[in-house]
């Protein structure tokens, strides 16, 4: 009989200082704020376009923590941001989300400065303060800022914004890179496809 | 010293947990598709077995022994290595961020996986000492995380290679495992303890 009343005291006793010991050691040795939403966070470019659905890059860090979201939803970043967020959460590359947007070229807005009418409403839009210009005055983007996120564009009352792809000039051209160069291009070995799934 | 070797030598490559043993089967499998994550799973692995075989080790002799509450030795170690892995993660997560990313999501998982309850019952089956236990545990982390980094560099050079169509997917891993295992077989005679 004592040997029963020992197993249980003691396995009671060592829950008992294991639960006490753990209990405090969460409270003391809390770690404010999810330090995987900085990481993400910091891997967005920090346009925030809000292309992604969301109302800027920390809210999308935190659903993409959170898992609510896909990693592929940001075409500012393209295809490096993706990339970087796969390595980081260790997922699959996935390919750009079309309904985000598309990142083939890259664009930048221009404004039709003769038809603009100073509405400022475009300057507010901007997510970088790409924009420069005055009530009643004529606005300008500058170029070197702009990301080409098209959220200036809705908002315009005469629409005179356009979304411009950026010219190649001999400074920014290159080759293009080739498709089948090392063995890890070729694609369709590499996943299990259909019923052998599981 | 010589002693100690052997038994060094003896749980890495003669009775290799994973391979000979059979035990910790499910992160030989779920972890090795990547060397990355192997190699984050290796370092959690040789981290818990070790602290695991030493807790163990400790609560059965110095709580159960002496209360001959010997028949308790399961759920007591399970209670004590889910508790110190518990706490050692929370102390990691708030001092070394870095060291938690490489081995953080890996520690509760491996908390309560076969290898980690094996080593301990092994350790109180061959009644070992304390520095006994010690290595003992060592070993047989070290024996897993080299068969882990070695399992997913297979793999992940398997996954180019051309396999065929019946072959593809879980089956090759499961076959060059099975060859993988007969290899380690080999080792058998190298010590004998």
């Amino acid at each position: 009989m004592s040997i029963l009343i020992y197993a249980i005291l003691s396995l009671t006793v060592m829950a008992l200082i294991f639960g006490a010991i753990l209990g405090y050691a969460a409270k003391r040795f809390k770690v404010e704020g999810n330090p995987i939403v900085d990481q993400i966070n910091e891997l967005l470019p920090q346009t925030q376009c809000g292309q992604c659905g969301h109302p800027g890059c920390k809210p999308y860090a935190e659903a993409i923590a959170n898992q609510t979201d896909p990693i592929n939803r940001c075409p500012p970043g393209g295809e490096a941001t993706i990339k970087a967020l796969a390595d980081l959460l260790d997922v699959e590359v996935l390919p750009l989300d079309a309904e985000a947007g598309v990142d083939s070229i890259r664009k930048i807005a221009y404004i039709r400065e003769d038809e603009c009418i100073g509405c400022t409403k475009c300057i507010q839009a901007c997510p970088v303060d790409a924009i420069l210009g005055a009530a009643k005055l004529m606005h300008t983007v500058i170029v070197d800022e702009c990301t080409g996120c098209d959220l200036c564009v809705e908002p315009c009352p005469v629409d005179c914004i356009d979304m411009l792809p950026i010219e190649v000039t001999k400074q920014s051209w290159h080759w293009h890179k080739p498709d089948n160069l090392i063995a890890t291009d070729r694609q369709p070995n590499l996943t299990v496809t259909g019923e052998d799934a599981a | 010293m010589a002693e100690y070797i052997l038994i060094l030598v003896s749980t890495v490559l003669v009775n290799n947990f994973v391979l000979v043993q059979f035990l910790g089967l499910c992160p030989f499998m779920g972890v090795s598709s990547k060397l990355d994550t192997a190699m984050g799973m290796s370092l959690a692995t040789t981290f818990v077995l070790t602290l695991a075989s030493l807790c163990s080790y400790l609560t059965y002799t110095f709580v159960l022994q002496p209360l001959g509450l010997e028949f308790l030795r399961t759920i007591s170690f399970i209670l004590v290595i889910a508790f110190v892995v518990q706490f050692t993660e929370m102390l990691v997560h708030k001092t070394s961020p870095m060291l938690h990313k490489v081995l953080g999501i890996f520690l509760p998982l491996i908390t309560t996986n076969c290898a980690v309850l094996g080593v301990a019952l092994l350790n109180i089956n061959k009644s070992n000492g304390f520095v006994e236990s010690l290595l003992y545990g060592m070993g047989a982390a070290i024996g897993f995380s080299l068969v882990l980094v070695l399992f997913a560099a297979m793999r992940e050079r398997i996954n180019l290679a051309d396999v065929p169509k019946p072959f593809q997917g879980p089956a090759i891993a499961m076959i060059s495992a099975g060859i993988m295992s007969l290899a380690f077989m080999g080792f058998t005679g190298l010590v004998s303890i």
